[in-house]
């Protein structure tokens, strides 16, 4: 039976070219769209180098004070982290906690020439919690970090400024004033991975001044690698203990009396990031919710234009729909038929998208456009995508499926539509 | 086999009630082959639409096999024109983008069988039509004889007990015509019941007998 819808479907979509190709290329501009949103989801959220268990990885990475008057919002500090957030790495199921800076701009000179760099400071425990790839040597230590040594992790483009793409293990480069030995030289990370993007990692003791160890507010992470995704609520839960405990130690109780941060996995801080006003409560289910209505509207108008196009065709198909109700179909089982074609049309069209969603990926990791991206259409992107056109096509399928199947029969073997 | 009650069957069209059927009493049993004629716009095709219940009577009761089918649901309906009736159409109605042998497959693709039984079905009955040689062909291909015969094909490859045709012959000329007739009435000696509307007296005398409309009403 399907073999014989599925005829019919490429018969009636070869019949009426320019409608197929209008549908067609509604529904693979809509998905292709959709595609790279979702690729750049991925890229941003899902497990990929170094973050490759970024599934069990929760971060500090937003700390709130609060008085009656003032509230002081920001990345939290060294001191805070390093105080009442660092014993995190004792609770049952984590793995390890590891402290790095939010990226800097470092400033070099090379030969007269100035080079920007970003750059992290990180503790020992960083390469444990993520997977860098190594094209030279490894990564600095706990050890190198207690001894404030002066040696650095870079990326291949910084190998590239600073070295003209020469092997670096050894060699020194100058970043903020200060000197650093090469141990390490590791692949891009795309500027999309925000807990892990930089093109230098130092030790964080080889900062100039100290003070960070006082500061409560403002300038690292924490991040913490649970066994798995089950222990976080426990995590979580810890952690506004500690929280609990901190506001009873803060340095300016007068204006500050309440501290607010959260263990959040990526998706969990973007959403924490965007919530405007109150970030001390984050409703990431509502956030998916909200990205899954934008996605319904930006597909409507195709929908709405496939639905159309599809209406049209019943006068065409009148008398087949006559003929098929005649001779037994019901009209439960003349739905399936159509929505059957239709999903033909969609993944016909969803892969024309796929095709042009791999051109604009490609085009758009060699623009530049998102630093050191690598997008690609893996097997989760290819699953949306098969995903979002499955949905399309029955979203844009049932309605004239329902329309054609209520045909009076007598009235469409006339050749007359509703 | 086919028993219509004092039926009666009326389209509203706004304000406009017109009445297409009015008080019908008509039996047909099972291995007649009955032509229905009259004038055209007088109810024969609307009367051979309810004896294959594709549509519904506006008064009286329709009985197929001794069982009412009135008020019946969209799916019982559907199961009893698959499994006992098959339709002749003046316009054949083939689906031009199928070929013959899938043509004549449709009734099938509501049964239980598999695509194996189905051909076999199908080739059978293009066989019995005699176009055996033309399974791959599509009807822009052929003749409008051949085009009926394929229909023909189409409406006895489920082996239906009854056999509903509206003026099969009407879009062919008279050898055409008489070929499709000899076909008819093979099926007829076979056991077959066929109900027929014709306009042709020539074609209505080869039948058991003939049920004259005039009007909407029974005249003979």
């Amino acid at each position: 039976m399907i073999k014989n819808y599925l005829k019919v479907a490429l018969k009636v979509l070869a019949r009426r070219k320019f409608f197929t190709f209008i549908s067609l290329f509604g529904i693979s501009i809509t998905l292709l769209v959709l595609m790279v949103m979702a690729a750049i989801f991925d890229h941003s959220l899902a497990p990929h180098s170094p973050e490759t268990r970024s599934d069990e990885t929760l971060g500090i990475y937003q700390l709130t004070m609060r008085g009656k008057e003032n509230t002081q919002n920001s990345d939290p500090g060294y001191y805070f982290l390093d105080r009442y957030a660092r014993s995190l790495a004792k609770l049952p199921g984590v793995e390890r906690f590891s402290i790095v800076s939010t990226p800097q701009t470092a400033v070099s000179y090379l030969g007269g020439k100035k080079i920007e760099s970003q750059m992290r400071r990180a503790d020992g425990e960083l390469w444990k919690i993520m997977e860098f790839e190594f094209l030279e040597g490894g990564p600095f230590t706990p050890e190198d970090e207690s001894g404030a040594r002066f040696v650095a992790v870079i990326s291949e483009t910084s190998r590239e400024r600073f070295f003209g793409g020469q092997p670096a293990l050894g060699r020194t480069i100058e970043a903020d004033g200060q000197r650093f030995r090469v141990v390490g030289v590791v692949r891009d990370v795309p500027t999309l991975r925000f807990s892990s993007a930089a093109d230098i990692w130092v030790p964080i003791s080889t900062s100039k001044s100290k003070l960070y160890r006082e500061q409560w507010m403002g300038g690292f992470n924490g991040l913490i690698l649970a066994s798995d995704e089950d222990h976080f609520p426990a995590i979580k839960a810890e952690l506004d203990a500690r929280l609990r405990e901190a506001e009873r130690n803060l340095p300016d109780p007068k204006t500050f009396q309440t501290l607010t941060a959260g263990a959040d996995t990526l998706f969990e801080a973007h959403v924490r990031k965007v919530s405007p006003g109150n970030t001390e409560v984050i409703y990431p289910g509502r956030a998916k919710a909200v990205l899954f209505l934008l996605m319904l509207l930006f597909m409507l108008l195709p929908t709405l234009n496939l639905v159309n196009i599809n209406l049209s065709r019943i006068l065409d198909r009148a008398s087949e729909i006559g003929v098929r109700k005649a001779f037994g179909a019901s009209s439960r089982t003349l739905v399936g038929q159509f929505v059957v074609e239709n999903l033909v049309l969609t993944l016909i069209g969803s892969l024309a998208g796929l095709v042009l969603a791999g051109l604009v990926l490609s085009a758009l990791n060699a623009s530049g456009f998102l630093p050191y991206a690598r997008l690609a259409l893996n097997y989760r992107v290819f699953l949306y995508g098969l995903a979002m056109a499955v949905f399309f096509g029955i979203l844009s399928g049932v309605y004239p499926a329902w329309r054609m199947s209520k045909l009076h029969p007598v009235q469409a073997l006339r050749g007359r539509s509703v | 086999m086919i028993h219509l009650d004092q039926v009666s069957k009326m389209y509203r069209t706004d304000r406009i009630e017109t009445t297409a059927l009015d008080n019908i009493n008509l039996a047909v049993e099972k291995g007649e082959f009955v032509s229905i004629m009259g004038p055209s716009g007088c109810g024969k095709s609307t009367l051979l639409n309810l004896m294959g219940l594709l549509d519904e009577p506006s008064k009286g009761k329709v009985e197929l096999d001794g069982v009412a089918i009135n008020g019946q649901g969209d799916r019982a309906l559907a199961r009893v024109r698959n499994e006992r009736i098959g339709f002749i159409f003046q316009q054949f109605h083939l689906v031009s983008d199928l070929s013959v042998a899938d043509n004549v497959e449709i009734p099938l693709l509501y049964r239980k069988m598999s695509n194996k039984e189905r051909r076999k079905a199908a080739l059978s009955a293009l066989d019995r039509v005699g176009l055996s040689s033309r399974t791959n062909h599509f009807p822009t291909q052929l003749s409008g004889g051949q085009q009926q015969r394929v229909a023909i094909a189409r409406a006895i490859v489920g082996k239906p007990r009854i056999l509903l045709a509206d003026e099969p012959t009407g879009n062919l000329d008279s050898q055409m015509g008489d070929e499709i007739m000899d076909i008819l009435e093979g099926l007829n000696s076979e056991g077959t019941t066929i109900v027929m509307v014709t306009h042709d007296p020539r074609l209505a005398e080869r039948t058991n007998r003939t049920v004259r409309l005039f009007d909407g009403r029974q005249v003979q």
